[in-house]
């Protein structure tokens, strides 16, 4: 017949992917590099459609990468600084072992390094598209940032890290562009609003890590090099943003007013301005001197229809968000020891208030306990001893919750010493059909303007009404397969049980009323549903009923829910119909 | 004397050499000679007081006293001398060696001459005194002659390591050879020495060794085979040497050391060499060297260390940004996904209906890692101050790390449909009609599953037969029970023939098919049809069949029984002609050819149409046009042309075991029922695959019908319902078929697994009749 056979596996996918232990040799790197590499260009591996094609026949279980990702890990320039540092590691060693101590110093002073501008500009072309990837290397940094420095890494990045989370937080609050916090027991999340973008990050409990041992710390040191100069960046082009100057430097005016008399015994002259920083009290200095806020207004266009519509949303919707923004301003606030403060610091710092603490908690104080203007003492004990009157004492929460329903919420929720109502997160958008807790909808209320309900019957009544509401969701089906059901048993049974006449109860769509008609056509409607689905296609089906059993395990958790929070409520009435009845 | 010698052989316990042996032989003969030199020795014994009295000392401090307590004065002084006289013997000193020379303290023979010489030697060594020293080492290895020879005043005088032993001149040789021979060399004159007559045997060494107390300090000398006592001074020197000291007593190895060069500055310089005259000049390579440097700075090619910058350096990075900008990679770059945000059950103080009950949280314990819906336990906690530290904390953010370089990232297309757009748009029933939508009437009587059932073709009949071992006949209107016929087994099947001038009803149970006469409806018809099955005249030549006619008569005749025709095996299934004169019987049974027969009432004839077995068949069906003939086996459905006796068409109907067949009256389509719940509906100008497979039965299908005129088809199943569709061909090609379900009919009662078993229309009216295993018909109009 003619022709070169045609061989297997050098055509079509099998090319286009290959594997881990190829893609090193044909890099010439350790695996440790390979990973860093990676890690560094940002390059994972693929799934190949069909695995078995691609690894030639073999099932094997295999780590596959494109082609053309190792191809372009050829080029790049950091791979030649790799190797010149195993050449280094190798010169130090025989210089270690052969005692030349010179030669040593001179090795260590011309050791190889390299920088990864050119692969962040590589990675993020523009600036948006580092924005909107720095979720990831916010929460490393705010972790590594809280790591003792006792050798799980290096302390240059440890101290780094710090000054790029302090710098973020700065211009966070010089920007006001927190929206959300959330106090969850892996730690506190926050959400800001950063040209457009919405960024959220986790920062840990300030507490000492127990360093588990079976996490590569080298891994994550390779990651937080790499988000540390993306961070770094990005930091920079944010404080030009808003014309500040980088590295952030302390107003003069507060500067000279954070002068405090033993700043020295604070913290070592190199530390204390990151300490002061990292206090927030202050606001920065600008690289122009101007006016606190220049209001852009937005330019009004003619518009119609829909399009206007949609500038009137937008403006509500900035509106509001300038409400949020001054939510705390004019208020003054004092943290008590024992809460968090740096967190509290910054959200009300990011909300216009003013805040000051204990000169022994931290520098940057600026007013004391005693300053009469306070309106609002943060405290998160039990009781205090010496109370001023004219001053709220609430729990850490309120802050949270204000921030998260955008307005000040009623503190007599968080007073000291009372239970306080939980704490929702403020990332769940209810859609329908999804559970909404009680406290929501009561949040809800309050936001739209409306007075809190007190009466606990009527919320009952009212979740009640939701649950039967919810039943009918979940078992719309169910219900309508049943009611056809009977529908035609009884129209089966019609004849033979037309010769048994049965007093009284005259069939209600017998009679022929309005409602029955409608019923009626439902039924029909839901027979032809019922047909159609009969007719679907096999691979329809599969999808369609996909679809229902999701829909109906939601239902299902919904309901679950529900139930848990009445079987609760009960729980909760019956004691304290206990209590009374003890009481009288 | 020989038996002395032999019993010394025998008792020697100590090392005895053969030399020895030959010694203590020349001994014995000289024996005699024993006194004279006694005597001798006596005299010298007075001189070498000193001496004796240091041995003595010495015994004492060797430890031999005791052992050597009863020494008498003689024998002592016999022993000095000796010792006495090769006082130089090698100084190889043991404790080993004094125990076994111990026996040989006898006096050694001597001749004259060599006695003098020996006197002549200690009295020089006497002169030398201590002089043995600083030899030490040398006097393990040196010979006693040396020391003999050795003179006082020259440097080199006791170095004797290459003068020869001038008392026995035979060199160094091993002295076994003079085993044999009376003496043991030859002296200087060349005349022989005599070995020493000897009356040592191991007794005497033995006497020796307890009596001699010099014992331990007598050595052997061979070369002279004598033995010599050690000297005071020797035994010293040997102590010395065996405690690694020096062997002089007198040297100082700690003498107090002169520095050449004193730490004082001397006036005078060590060497006086003028220094050189390129320690004065400036070195020209090293000129050159400084010079290039200097130049190699000033042109900048040098530069000083700069103290490196070690925290990192922002700038605006994205200062030129170009947004269009390709990406540095291919297009198929998939940006990481955001983790998922906390929901309200990671709040530290949730609303209490998130939280796990006790129950929840052991399934939660329970779980495997990755099974568990949530990765942590909510918690509520009462105040923020109470909240503890995220124990998976840097884990998670590890294994968000793993994730970003280690996951393989896809583009998922979440098909983001609504359901209801799923669901495909079919005609409504309503339009289709008619279709029979209600039950309408129960045929109750049978008392077991009803397998079959029939209508006549007027419509006005129906015929049923059951396990209950009975066939009934119904008037469909009014669902009466008209007739009752008792047959002799269950009954498998029915046919009414369609042939509305002939009232025959076929009916098969075992192996019989029964033609019956239900003597219903037009009396006309019942009479003709007698008729015709009487008017039947036998041919002349009987031909040889597979199934036997016979005519029934009598009481069998009053019941309406026609005519019988016994089959070789048992029968499944009847079905006629739509002229009404074929009929058709199915045996299904897989090893034989015969499965299938065809009957012709008017002629009585019977024939098998197929040679060869394609399967067991499980129904079989005449085309109402045509002379086709489809046989279902299990898979496949295969159409013969009855004419040309061929195989036409074979349909593959992707069921696993075909169960019913039904033909439309058109003749061009076919359905299919199947034990695996599908319904199969070929098209049959098109292809032999089914146009449309459906599955909206959930159990088996049983039986399936065509309705004579309305475009209907019904389907009856094991899940006790009966499906109505619309099935439409249209004459226009381009169109496609329209296959509707219309109707699911359910009225049937499960029993023992078993739903409807037949379905049947009306053949005039959108009716259909079913029947069950729950023993009723049921009517659906």
């Amino acid at each position: 017949m003619g022709g070169l056979q045609k061989k297997k596996y050098e055509r079509g996918s099998a090319t286009n992917y290959i594997t881990r232990n190829k893609a090193r040799k044909k890099l010439q790197l350790s695996l440790a590099d390979f990973r860093r590499l990676c890690i560094l260009k940002g390059i994972y591996p693929h799934e190949p459609k069909h695995k078995k094609k691609v690894n030639k026949g073999s099932t094997a279980p295999r780590t596959f990468y494109l082609l053309k990702d190792i191809r372009f890990l050829l080029h790049e320039p950091i791979v030649r600084k790799f190797r010149e540092y195993k050449v280094f590691v190798r010169k130090l060693r025989k210089a270690y072992g052969k005692a030349e101590w010179t030669g040593v110093e001179r090795l260590r002073d011309n050791k190889p390094g390299y920088k990864l501008d050119h692969i962040i500009k590589e990675r993020y072309p523009t600036f948006i598209d580092a924005l909107r990837d720095i979720d990831d290397a916010l929460s490393m940094c705010f972790l590594f940032s809280t790591f003792a420095r006792t050798g799980k890494c290096h302390v240059q990045t440890i101290t780094l890290c710090r000054r790029l989370t302090v710098e973020w937080m700065n211009y966070v609050v010089t920007s006001r562009s927190l929206r959300k916090v959330f106090l969850s027991i892996k730690g506190i999340y926050y959400q800001a609003e950063v040209l457009g973008q919405l960024i959220t990050w986790l920062v840990p409990y300030q507490f000492a890590h127990d360093h588990p041992t079976d996490v590569d710390y080298r891994v994550m040191a390779t990651f937080t090099e790499m988000y540390t100069t993306l961070f770094g960046f990005i930091n920079f082009r944010l404080y030009q943003t808003l014309n500040l100057v980088y590295p952030p430097k302390l107003d003069s005016k507060a500067e000279s007013e954070l002068k405090a008399e033993h700043e020295e015994d604070y913290a070592m002259d190199s530390e204390s301005y990151l300490e002061k920083l990292s206090a927030l009290s202050a606001s920065l200095a600008r690289v122009v001197a101007t006016a606190e806020e220049e209001e852009n207004q937005l330019d009004l266009f003619p518009t119609e229809g829909e399009d206007q519509e949609n500038m009137q949303a937008r403006e509500k919707e900035q509106k509001e968000q300038e409400a949020q923004n001054r939510l705390f301003e004019g208020l003054k606030f004092f943290l008590n020891r024992e809460v968090p403060r740096e967190s509290l610091a910054f959200i009300l710092r990011c909300f216009g208030a003013e805040v000051s603490w204990d000169k022994s908690l931290c520098i940057g104080g600026t007013y004391e306990v005693a300053d009469e203007t306070i309106t609002h003492q943060i405290v998160d004990r039990p009781d205090m001893d010496k109370q001023y009157i004219n001053r709220y004492y609430i729990q850490p929460q309120w802050v949270f919750d204000s921030v998260n329903a955008k307005m000040r919420l009623p503190v007599e929720d968080y007073f000291l010493g009372t239970t306080l109502p939980p704490h929702l997160s403020p990332f769940v958008e209810e859609k329908d059909g999804d559970y909404v807790p009680p406290e929501k909808l009561k949040l809800m209320a309050l936001q739209r303007g409306e007075k809190p309900v007190q009466e606990d019957d009527e919320e009952d009544d009212e979740e009640e009404e939701e649950e039967e509401e919810d039943d009918d969701v979940d078992d719309e089906e169910l219900t309508e397969e049943k009611n056809l059901k009977k529908m035609e048993d009884t129209r089966a049974h019609g004849k033979t049980l037309a010769v048994k006449v049965t007093p009284g109860k005259v069939k209600p769509w017998e009679t022929g009323s309005v409602g029955n008609k409608v019923r009626l056509e439902q039924e029909e409607k839901a027979e032809e549903k019922r047909l159609a689905i009969m007719m679907m296609k096999k691979k329809e089906k599969y999808l369609y009923d996909k679809i229902m059993f999701g829909k109906k395990r939601t239902t299902r958790e919904v309901n679950k829910l529900t139930a848990k929070r009445k079987a609760h409520e009960d729980a909760g009435k019956a004691q304290k119909k206990q209590k009374k009845a003890k009481k009288q | 004397m020989p038996t002395v010698t032999l019993e010394s052989q025998k008792n020697g316990t100590m090392n005895k050499a053969k030399v020895k042996s030959a010694k203590k032989r020349v001994a014995e003969e000289d024996n005699d000679q024993l006194p004279i030199f006694d005597k001798d020795v006596t005299e010298k014994a007075g001189e070498e007081g000193d001496e004796d009295l240091s041995d003595s000392e010495e015994s004492v401090f060797s430890g031999l006293e005791d052992s050597g307590s009863d020494i008498d004065e003689e024998e002592e002084d016999d022993g000095d001398d000796e010792e006495e006289d090769e006082d130089d013997a090698a100084l190889i000193l043991d404790e080993n060696l004094k125990n076994s020379s111990g026996a040989e303290t006898s006096a050694e023979p001597k001749q004259q001459g060599k006695k003098t010489a020996s006197k002549e030697t200690r009295k020089m060594k006497k002169g030398k005194g201590g002089a043995i020293d600083g030899r030490g080492e040398k006097g393990l290895t040196t010979t006693f002659q040396g020391l003999a020879t050795a003179q006082q005043g020259d440097e080199y005088e006791h170095d004797t390591s290459d003068e020869e032993d001038i008392r026995n001149t035979v060199g160094n040789v091993p002295m076994e050879w003079y085993q044999d021979y009376p003496h043991i060399g030859y002296n200087l004159d060349g005349k022989k020495i005599f070995k020493p007559i000897r009356s040592k045997d191991e007794l005497d060494e033995f006497l020796d060794k307890m009596e001699n107390p010099d014992y331990w300090r007598t050595v052997h000398d061979k070369t002279t085979a004598s033995d010599i006592r050690l000297t005071d001074e020797q035994v010293d020197l040997v102590h010395r040497l065996q405690k690694g000291q020096f062997g002089d007593v007198n040297f100082n190895e700690y003498e107090s050391s002169v520095d050449f060069f004193t730490n004082e500055v001397m006036i005078h310089p060590v060497t006086n060499r003028p220094q050189d005259k390129r320690s004065f000049i400036p070195s020209l390579i090293e000129k050159e060297k400084v010079s290039k440097l200097v130049h190699a700075i000033k042109m900048g090619w040098i530069k000083p260390r700069k103290p490196k910058e070690r925290t990192p350096q922002y700038y605006d990075l994205w200062a030129k940004e170009d947004p269009n900008a390709i990406l540095g990679r291919h297009k198929m770059h998939v940006p990481a996904p955001k983790k998922r945000l906390p929901g309200h059950e990671e709040s530290y103080n949730p609303p209490p209906e998130y939280l796990l009950t006790e129950e929840e949280r052991l399934a939660w314990e329970q779980q495997d890692a990755e099974d568990r819906k949530l990765p942590f336990l909510p918690q509520k906690h009462s105040c923020l101050r109470a909240v503890p530290a995220f124990s998976r904390f840097i884990h998670e953010r590890f294994e968000r790390c793993l994730d970003l370089y280690l996951c393989p990232r896809q583009r998922k297309m979440r098909v983001n449909v609504n359901p209801e757009d799923l669901i495909p748009k079919l005609p409504k029933p309503k339009d289709l009609q008619p279709f029979p939508t209600t039950m309408s009437l129960v045929y109750r009587g049978h008392t077991s599953l009803v397998r079959s059932i029939s209508a006549s073709p007027t419509g006005q009949w129906l015929v049923s037969g059951s396990d209950d071992f009975t066939v009934r006949f119904w008037e469909v209107n009014t669902g009466r029970c008209m007739k009752t016929l008792e047959v002799g087994g269950a009954v498998k099947s029915v046919a009414w023939n369609p042939n509305p001038a002939v009232c025959l009803v076929a009916v098969c149970f075992e192996s019989t098919v029964l033609l019956l006469n239900p003597s219903l409806g037009d009396r006309l018809v019942v009479s003709s049809t007698d008729q015709l099955i009487t008017s039947y005249e036998p041919p002349e030549e009987d031909k040889e069949q597979a199934v036997t006619w016979a005519l029934s008569e009598g009481p069998e005749h009053n019941k309406g029984h026609r005519l019988t025709l016994t089959h070789p095996k048992a029968v499944k299934q009847v079905v006629w002609h739509g002229k009404g004169d074929y009929l058709s019987s199915v045996m299904p049974d897989n090893t034989s050819n015969l499965q299938v027969l065809i009957h012709q009432v008017s002629k009585r004839r019977t024939q098998n149409p197929f040679r060869k077995n394609k399967g067991l068949v499980q129904c079989v069906s005449f085309h109402p046009l045509r002379p086709y003939f489809f046989v279902a086996t299990q898979r496949y459905v295969r159409i013969y042309n009855l004419i040309k006796q061929e195989l036409t068409k074979k349909l593959m109907t992707n069921c696993k075991w075909i169960s019913s067949m039904a033909i439309h009256p058109g003749g061009d389509n076919l359905i299919c029922g199947s034990y695996d719940c599908r319904l199969a509906w070929f098209d049959l100008d098109l292809s032999t695959k089914p146009y449309k497979m459906l599955r909206h039965h959930k159990k088996a299908l049983r039986g399936v019908a065509y309705h004579r005129n309305y475009p209907l088809f019904a389907s009856g199943a094991d899940d006790g319902s009966v499906i109505v569709c619309h099935g439409m061909v249209y004459n226009d090609l381009l169109q496609n078929p329209l296959i509707v379900p219309v109707k699911v009919l359910k009225g049937h009662q499960i029993t023992q697994d078993l739903g409807v078993l037949d379905v049947t229309f009306h053949p005039t009216q959108p009716w259909v009749f079913s029947s069950g295993a729950d023993t009723t018909i049921r009517l659906f109009t």
